[in-house]
């Protein structure tokens, strides 16, 4: 098996609230063969609060990392968080037109995001030699939110309104993906310090098309999307006077589970919503 | 003779996008998923730039509740990357001190506050300084000793050795 080495940009949440997300990225990645290299010294990418609020800002910081990457590693970049994805993308466009003269970057890596990445057919097809459960019987939907894709120009996605990378990925571990059509709906983001109440209502509307489908869970490759959809589901039950059991999956999580990766107790204790139960009762446990 | 107003030229301009390009086709209002949250719908928006009525532009809750999700800049005909100029007219907005939907703006300014002292975000520091700017001592308290349990609030903030290069972006970003 050849040994792919790569650059590995966690981003903040990652350490963080998304901690189950860097543990099976980093315990996936190291069973199909591709090394990760952290980015030495990386720092945050701005988030939605820097392109929002600060042309510079929305840029410098995370064009710093790609600099950083090229010069120090020379490696291309993998990035599981969508929204980190999407700022360095923007950076490396905004770099390679040269209208930001200051970081000296040459373009010979490429930007990937976690997801696409794996999708490409020969980490698929290792990965089907490395499944040791399937999930047979789960039946799952695809969620990959807006910043994995959108906007095309800036993340050169081929199908922005219709991504099937995660499909791909979660039918060789013999997930049920289901079709539906909020796949790329938005979950409110970052608005859900200030603006709760928008996030409530679009995140409600998520799981009720979800549930509509005949799914029992929502597989997610953002970290925002999963703090969302996860840690608010006790507020949205209670606000709406509802019942709804849906654990929220990093597709890395359910790619470990698979494979017989050890450690599936620590990240889904992380969960709010536990997904043990659900688990068990396929027998995955 | 231009009728192009003074506004609408600016936007144009810190944007680098052609505003007047948008024919009213609703495509991007259709698509848009906060539309119930806002006073004018983002066609709307684009034509009151193209007026420029700037006033109601900037005072506007729409560009605060605009979640940057990027549908509508995916799918204008005209090429408009429309969620850019929602930046843009935020960033005017709040070089007016105009801030429609403060609390917003307050979490974005404490977020990058906070990237700025350690060159990642402190989520503890964040949510400290959002509270107290806003006053919304009681939201979301339930989460943090859920957080706690789960280990995921960090006391120690992860941090950017190298930090001067970090505090020389901020500099250059006149923040």
């Amino acid at each position: 098996m050849n040994k792919m080495r790569v650059a590995y940009y966690p981003g903040c949440t990652l350490e963080t609230t998304a901690k189950e997300f860097d543990i099976t990225s980093r315990s996936v990645c190291a069973q199909l063969g591709i090394e990760l290299v952290e980015i030495p010294d990386w720092n945050c990418c701005g988030a939605s609060s820097a392109h929002e609020t600060n042309d510079y800002l929305a840029i410098a910081l995370p064009a710093r990392n790609l600099v950083v990457a090229e010069q120090e590693l020379g490696l291309n970049v993998v990035i599981p968080c969508a929204a980190c994805f999407n700022r360095l993308k923007a950076a490396e466009k905004a770099l390679l037109s040269r209208t930001y003269t200051e970081f000296d970057y040459e373009g010979k890596i490429k930007v990937y995001d976690l997801l696409s990445f794996l999708a490409q057919p020969e980490y698929v097809k290792r990965l089907k030699k490395k499944v040791v459960t399937p999930l047979k019987e789960l039946k799952a939907v695809a969620y990959y939110g807006c910043l994995l894709c959108r906007p095309p120009e800036v993340t050169d996605h081929p199908q922005p309104e219709n991504p099937m990378e995660m499909e791909t990925v979660l039918k060789a571990i013999g997930v049920e993906c289901l079709p539906w059509s909020y796949k790329t709906d938005c979950c409110g983001a970052s608005l859900v310090v200030a603006r709760p109440d928008i996030v409530h209502q679009l995140v409600k509307r998520l799981y009720d098309r979800a549930l509509e489908v005949g799914a029992e869970c929502i597989v997610t490759a953002c970290p925002l999307c999963h703090a969302n959809l996860d840690m608010r589901q006790k507020e949205i039950n209670e606000k709406y006077h509802k019942h709804y059991y849906l654990p929220i999956f990093y597709f890395t999580e359910l790619m470990a589970l698979a494979m017989g990766i050890e450690g599936t107790e620590t990240w889904a204790k992380g969960h709010f919503v536990d997904p043990r139960p659900l688990l068990e009762e396929r027998k995955y446990l | 003779m231009s009728v192009a107003s003074d506004f609408l030229k600016e936007v144009n301009r810190r944007s680098g996008e052609a505003v007047q390009l948008c024919f009213q086709c609703f495509k991007c209002s259709l698509g848009c998923p906060v539309t119930f949250a806002m006073d004018f719908l983002p066609h709307q928006l684009m034509r009151l730039v193209q007026l420029g009525r700037k006033e109601e532009v900037l005072d506007s809750h729409t560009i605060w509740v605009c979640a940057s999700c990027e549908t509508c800049t995916t799918r204008c005909p005209n090429e408009i990357d429309i969620a850019k100029v929602i930046d843009t007219l935020r960033q005017m907005a709040l070089e007016e001190e105009k801030t429609a939907e403060g609390d917003v703006a307050a979490f974005h300014k404490a977020f990058l506050d906070s990237v700025s002292h350690f060159g990642r975000l402190c989520e503890l520091e964040l949510m400290f300084w959002y509270k107290l700017r806003t006053k919304r001592f009681l939201d979301d308290l339930w989460l943090a000793p859920e957080l706690l349990k789960r280990k995921k609030l960090s006391f120690k903030p992860s941090r950017v050795e190298r930090i001067g290069e970090i505090k020389q972006i901020f500099k250059k970003a006149a923040l």
